[in-house]
């Protein structure tokens, strides 16, 4: 009865989405208010439904419904209540219907946080909004139902979730990254909207700018903690693989990164408008090309769920429908007018559009390595595949370059920038930078390594360049407190994104230089020294779990006759299928983490056990969080909620340029003096 | 003109799109025609677990089997090992070839996580794994008991593949 009742919900929340689509759009065209304004509770009734399908099919994991095929291949009585939840967006049918619950929820915050906006603008956006959420939903229906049953004979026990996914790390990180997914969907919506309406004013800019700081923080947070997830689970030490999945997700948050940049040139200046407008299209682009790439069984991968060509042929259908409509409308629409506002060659705008077409060039190599087997094979080259390398090869300088001019960047002033601020506001920190590049490698490590000291040059020349564009800031206040208190908290969550990205840097780049990994064979009882550091392994046990045995070793960890860790790494057999896991144990710290997987009896009383150095490997997911946290600040600055309140306020009635005109020597002033 | 370039990324997403027709309609993971109904070609490899015990093609002959090519770098592998375990349980019988990959490590793996495989071939050099068309890993191929490949499949074994293909097509291949 309750999965019929999901099913239903399912539908009907269909024809709510449809009239969300249709309704309002209709109504800016008569001009008919209430059409438009329907729009507000259609949100709310889509919302409603889906989170009812969703809670249905919850209940049928809680009860173990196995006369449902989804939870039969997901789930086993004897797994944990709170995995029988998360395995609700385990498999295929469940994550397309966790993404369609956060669209909704997304559309619905729209329409709860946009009393401001203008009624024939929300229309729009909800409308968009109603069409993506349509399409989702009749692809879930015709596809991919979670509600199907398997009747008469159903099952006695399900197939259990599989084992890699029943991790606290897993029930977060996949809604976590569709909150940021789908968060681009809104981007989207006021992207289109702006198209729709033909008012391509700075306004727009402003109204969408929180809702894709936001998103983008989402997505940054969801990536870090897919990252940490591989790290710690699948039992090698590795935190990122240039898997097509991890790619697809990676792709809208490179766009996502430039797109924030260019709003904030679009809001500030007006200029960069219809390439802003392009940005938000590609980012939800991507977004959805990932979820082709991952479904349709055109690429494989490791979170590849179920391949299936009748679910790729609508989803490409959808994809047609969605991302060639959106360009063909960006064509016809955008207007070719030239830039109202000119600019100098060396100012701050020219520094974010060489940031903008870094990040592109990034996307699209990163979408060329992706895509590149398939291109292949369909012109008949053979079948390839793209590794890492190729992969290292582009990434690593083309980012290398953007950080670099992320220290410019910061201190140079907007419309034209003189050689001399810069040199008077750059040299400090290059020198810095230079000195801590050079002599990190000495002091760390045992042999020089170049590539350390250049990453550490990039990395502390942003944290020195930030710093130090707080001094330059600051110069002319009377007292540095009321003075740091001025710069608001936009500005900080700017200081905050830029020093996570110099972490993250730092992180990814010294793990990669000084990482060390040993295959070491330890009897119980005896210590083994490998490293600098000794692992001593008091004893293996066998333990029990709720639907698993375990084999737990003890290792404890001493350096230089101090104790550092006892770390219990397991070696779990699932009883649903004979799954053998192996569950590391990390000892983790700021400067490094290290790793122990316990491997199999050699005989007697020998074990294979795996260790793992893994320095400054934290400080990759810390610069995530310092991003992500970033973004957030940004969006609760009390200065950027006002303006968008008068801004809003403006916008209603129609002039075109209503941006531009608040376009503001007031606010340069602020930003420069 | 300014008009015309407009088009443009509208003009690439086209492009692509029928690349990804394309990928959907050339199903990504069946054979090169070429090699379907040819037996396997000639080797002459040292196995995982004793390098002086050297096998070849005839070792197939006799039974229907599964090749599965794999690798400890192979993340898909990882995550289709369990269910190569499953198979083996209910007793089919799978070759791995060890494909492109570090002995030492391989056989770290198949202690760590049980080995599924009747034998492994070890293919450092890709050799095998190029006569054979490989272009990654994991792939797995159906052989008949003459030692032909009759069925080739890229990616992950999984429940769905099991049931739907290989076994029907297992079980009608030993009927023969």
């Amino acid at each position: 009865m309750v999965p019929e009742l999901g099913h239903f919900a399912l539908i009907l929340a269909l024809f709510l989405s449809i009239s969300m689509a249709v309704l309002p759009l209709i109504g800016t065209y008569t001009g008919n208010t209430l059409w438009m304004a329907s729009s507000r509770s259609l949100a709310t009734g889509y919302f409603v439904f889906i989170a009812i399908a969703f809670g249905c099919l919850a209940y049928a994991f809680q009860h173990d419904d196995f006369s449902v095929r989804y939870v039969v291949s997901n789930s086993n009585t004897l797994l944990p209540a709170i995995y029988k939840f998360t395995a609700v967006w385990g498999g295929h049918e469940g994550s397309i219907l966790l993404w369609v619950l956060i669209l909704s929820a997304w559309t619905l915050a729209v329409s709860v946080f946009s009393r401001r906006l203008p009624l024939d603008m929300l229309a729009r956006v909800l409308s968009v909004l109603g069409m993506v959420a349509t399409g989702f939903l009749l692809f879930m229906l015709m596809t991919s139902n979670p509600f199907d049953r398997i009747l008469p004979r159903s099952p006695q026990q399900g197939s259990d979730l599989n084992p890699l996914l029943q991790d606290p790390g897993m029930i977060i990180h996949p809604p976590v990254l569709y909150m940021g997914y789908v968060g681009f969907a809104v981007a989207f919506a006021f992207a289109i909207a702006a198209l729709l309406s033909g008012r391509l004013d700075s306004a727009w800019a402003r109204w969408s700018r929180p809702w894709t700081n936001v998103a983008w923080a989402f997505l940054s947070l969801g990536l870090a903690l897919g990252s940490w997830w591989a790290y710690y689970e699948l039992g090698w030490g590795g935190w990122w693989f240039w898997d097509p999945v991890e790619n697809a997700a990676f792709m809208p948050w490179l766009v996502g990164t430039a797109l924030i940049h260019s709003l904030a040139v679009t809001e500030k200046r007006g200029v960069f408008k219809s390439w802003t407008i392009l940005l938000a299209i590609f980012a939800f682009s991507l977004s959805l090309l990932g979820t082709f790439l991952v479904r349709s069984g055109v690429i494989t991968s490791v979170h590849a769920f179920a391949n299936d060509p009748e679910r790729g042929i609508f989803i490409l259908l959808f994809l047609l429908v969605v991302i060639g409509g959106s360009l063909l409308l960006y064509a016809l629409r955008v207007p070719a007018i030239k830039n109202v506002v000119a600019f100098s060659w060396f100012s701050r705008e020219t520094l974010l559009l060489g940031n903008n077409i870094l990040l592109m060039l990034v996307t699209a190599t990163v979408l060329l390595g992706t895509l590149y087997p398939l291109i292949a094979d369909a012109l008949e080259w053979g079948k390839i595949s793209v590794g890492p390398p190729y992969f290292n090869f582009f990434f690593a300088p083309l980012m290398g370059v953007l950080c670099l001019l992320l220290g410019v960047g910061i201190v140079s002033n907007w419309k034209r920038t003189r050689f001399e601020v810069l040199r008077q506001w750059l040299q400090v920190p290059l020198l810095i930078s230079v000195a801590a590049g050079l002599v990190f490698p000495a002091i760390y490590g045992d042999k020089y390594s170049v590539a350390a000291a250049v990453s550490v040059f990039v990395g502390v020349w942003i944290v020195a360049a930030t710093v130090n564009d707080i001094r330059r800031r600051l110069r002319n206040a009377s007292e540095i407190g009321a003075g740091l208190k001025r710069l608001g908290p936009s500005y900080y969550g700017m200081v905050s994104a830029h020093i996570g990205v110099a972490f993250s840097l730092l992180g990814v780049c010294l793990n990669t230089i000084y990482s060390d990994q040993r295959d070491l064979r330890i009897e119980e009882g005896k210590q083994i020294t490998a490293g600098g550091y000794s692992y001593q392994l008091v004893g293996v046990e066998r333990v029990r779990g709720p639907n698993y045995m375990a084999d737990e070793g003890t290792v404890l960890v001493t350096r230089g006759g101090r104790d550092v860790a006892s770390l219990k790494p397991q070696k779990r057999h699932y009883m649903s299928g004979g799954n053998i896991m192996t569950e590391a144990a990390i000892d983790a710290g700021f400067i490094r983490d290290i790793y122990v997987a316990l491997g199999e009896s050699l005989g007697g009383r020998s074990w294979a056990v795996r260790v793992h150095f893994k320095p400054f490997v934290r400080w990759i997911w810390l610069g995530a969080l310092l991003m992500g946290f970033g973004a957030m600040l940004a969006v609760i600055d009390k200065r950027y909620r006002v303006k968008v309140k008068a801004s809003a306020q403006e916008a209603g009635s129609p002039v075109p340029e209503a941006g531009v005109s608040i376009n503001k020597p007031g606010m340069e002033l602020k930003e420069n003096a | 003109m300014g008009r015309l370039k407009l088009f443009i990324p509208l003009g690439i997403f086209l492009i692509l799109a029928v690349f990804f027709w394309r990928g959907l309609s050339i199903d990504p993971t069946s054979l090169p025609s070429a090699l379907i109904d040819k037996p396997v070609p000639a080797f002459k490899l040292s196995t995982l677990k004793d390098e002086q015990h050297l096998v070849d093609q005839e070792e197939f002959k006799g039974k229907v089997s599964l090749v599965n090519v794999w690798a400890t770098w192979c993340v898909t592998c990882r995550y289709e090992h369990p269910f190569l375990i499953k198979l083996k349980d209910k007793g089919v019988p799978i070759y791995g070839i060890n494909y492109k990959d570090d002995v030492a490590q391989a056989r770290d793996w198949l202690q760590e996580y049980h080995d599924p495989y009747v034998l492994s071939v070890v293919d450092s050099d890709g050799r095998l794994g190029l006569d054979l068309g490989v272009y990654g890993a994991p792939e797995t191929y159906v052989v008949d008991t003459k030692g032909v490949i009759r069925y080739k499949h890229v990616g992950a074994v999984d429940e769905m593949l099991w049931e739907k293909k290989l076994k029907p097509l297992m079980a009608s291949l030993r009927r023969d």
